[in-house]
């Protein structure tokens, strides 16, 4: 259990980085990754979001869609589980922590959007859901799926984020500048990302 | 009628969503490993675009504009269902190798984002021309960097290998290819644009 727990762990933050890798939650990764600071809020709010949505769809589907035969409403009633989410947590924080709401502002309902997110649901159904059953132990790891794919793409939001605060300073040809050297860079973090497959 | 021409057109090059806007990345560079890969994921994406585009602006009096974004996800995810149902019944190997991207087309933000943008306010004959316009340039610009990494990561045009006489680059088939791939496409874009 605990060996599976740890590859779990390496596969979603290393291995198979859900940005570097899987290539899921590429316009946040982009976006948002200009400064630190916004950017640490940010995979913040999408790990939050993440688990809470790991949770509620894994119940969702083995409880409501499974039993009734109703697969093929997977990718509608996810997406809307999300966007109930998103809202309510948008709600929450206003009450709660205004001081934090106001940072994150127009982040938070583009997390609705961010494929990582319904891209872990989904995928937890694909790895934990065999042949129309849960595998044991399936609720749990989709939780901590969920929590390790958020870390993993808070690990390449910082590194991105850290290098792109340097790039502002350099004095790069013309073609280079902005959006193009931000895939470059990526290119080569998802090329020495790849390293970590001998783990 | 000058003017729906121009709808058309726009999505093709001048705003074309991928090279332009910078939207709908996670597919483009996720399915582009081969040709064939990249344009049964465009004209997917195409026919849920243009099909939301129509319906969205053809309801856009009844929705309310509070709950328009909820609304517009529904709609997406409805002919995103379609699209699954429909590859995994007749093209299912297509379905095996695009896998988790198809349900994913539901947060492409190419689609959410004219529906947003353009359908939400116009009318419906302009909105289809948005879409298919916007489809063919995502399409076009998907299929052109599906065919470089196919060429030089595995030496092979839509699954023929190529007569010539060089080893593969399999750092092309990979991830960081398709990084390496759209950021030098883009580095050109912008050496062609005026100073």
């Amino acid at each position: 259990m605990t060996a599976k727990i740890f590859s779990l762990f390496v596969l979603n933050v290393f291995t198979a980085n859900f940005i570097l890798f899987r290539f899921l939650g590429m316009c946040p990764f982009i976006g948002v990754s200009r400064r630190k600071h916004p950017a640490f809020f940010m995979s913040l709010a999408v790990i939050f979001v993440m688990v809470f949505s790991s949770i509620i769809t894994w119940a969702l589907y083995n409880y409501i869609l499974l039993p009734n035969g109703l697969e093929y409403m997977r990718t509608v009633s996810f997406i809307l589980v999300i966007a109930s989410a998103v809202q309510m947590i948008d709600m929450v924080m206003l009450k709660t922590m205004p001081a934090l709401h106001r940072t994150l502002g127009i982040y938070l309902p583009l997390i609705t959007t961010n494929c990582a997110v319904l891209g872990v649901t989904v995928l937890n159904i694909d790895m934990f859901v065999k042949d129309g059953k849960a595998i044991s132990g399936g609720f749990l790891f989709s939780v901590l799926q969920g929590l390790f794919a958020g870390l993993g793409f808070m690990v390449a939001m910082m590194i991105m984020s850290g290098i792109r605060e340097r790039l502002d300073v350099i004095d790069l040809p013309r073609p280079f500048r902005g959006i193009p050297i931000a895939f470059i860079v990526a290119a080569l973090l998802s090329l020495s990302f790849m390293g970590f497959n001998g783990l | 009628m000058k003017s729906l021409m121009a709808e058309f057109y726009k999505g093709i090059f001048k705003e074309n969503p991928i090279l332009v806007l910078a939207l709908g990345l996670c597919p483009t560079l996720a399915v582009s490993t081969s040709l064939q890969n990249a344009l049964g994921m465009g004209l997917s994406a195409t026919f849920v675009l243009i099909c939301s585009n129509i319906l969205i602006s053809m309801f856009k009096r009844f929705i309310p504009s509070r709950v328009r974004i909820p609304s517009y996800i529904v709609i997406i995810a409805t002919f995103v269902t379609i699209v699954e149902l429909v590859m995994e019944a007749y093209l299912p190997s297509l379905y095996k190798q695009l896998g988790i991207f198809v349900p994913l087309i539901v947060v492409n933000c190419i689609i959410l984002g004219r529906a947003e943008a353009f359908a939400s306010r116009n009318g419906v004959f302009a909105s289809f021309l948005d879409g298919l316009g916007m489809g063919i340039g995502f399409t076009f610009t998907l299929s052109m960097i599906g065919l470089i990494r196919e060429v030089l990561g595995a030496g092979k045009i839509w699954g023929y290998p190529v007569s010539l006489d060089f080893v593969p680059v399999l750092v092309f088939a990979l991830p960081p290819g398709a990084l390496l791939v759209l950021g030098l496409m883009l580095a050109i874009k912008q050496a062609g644009d005026k100073k």
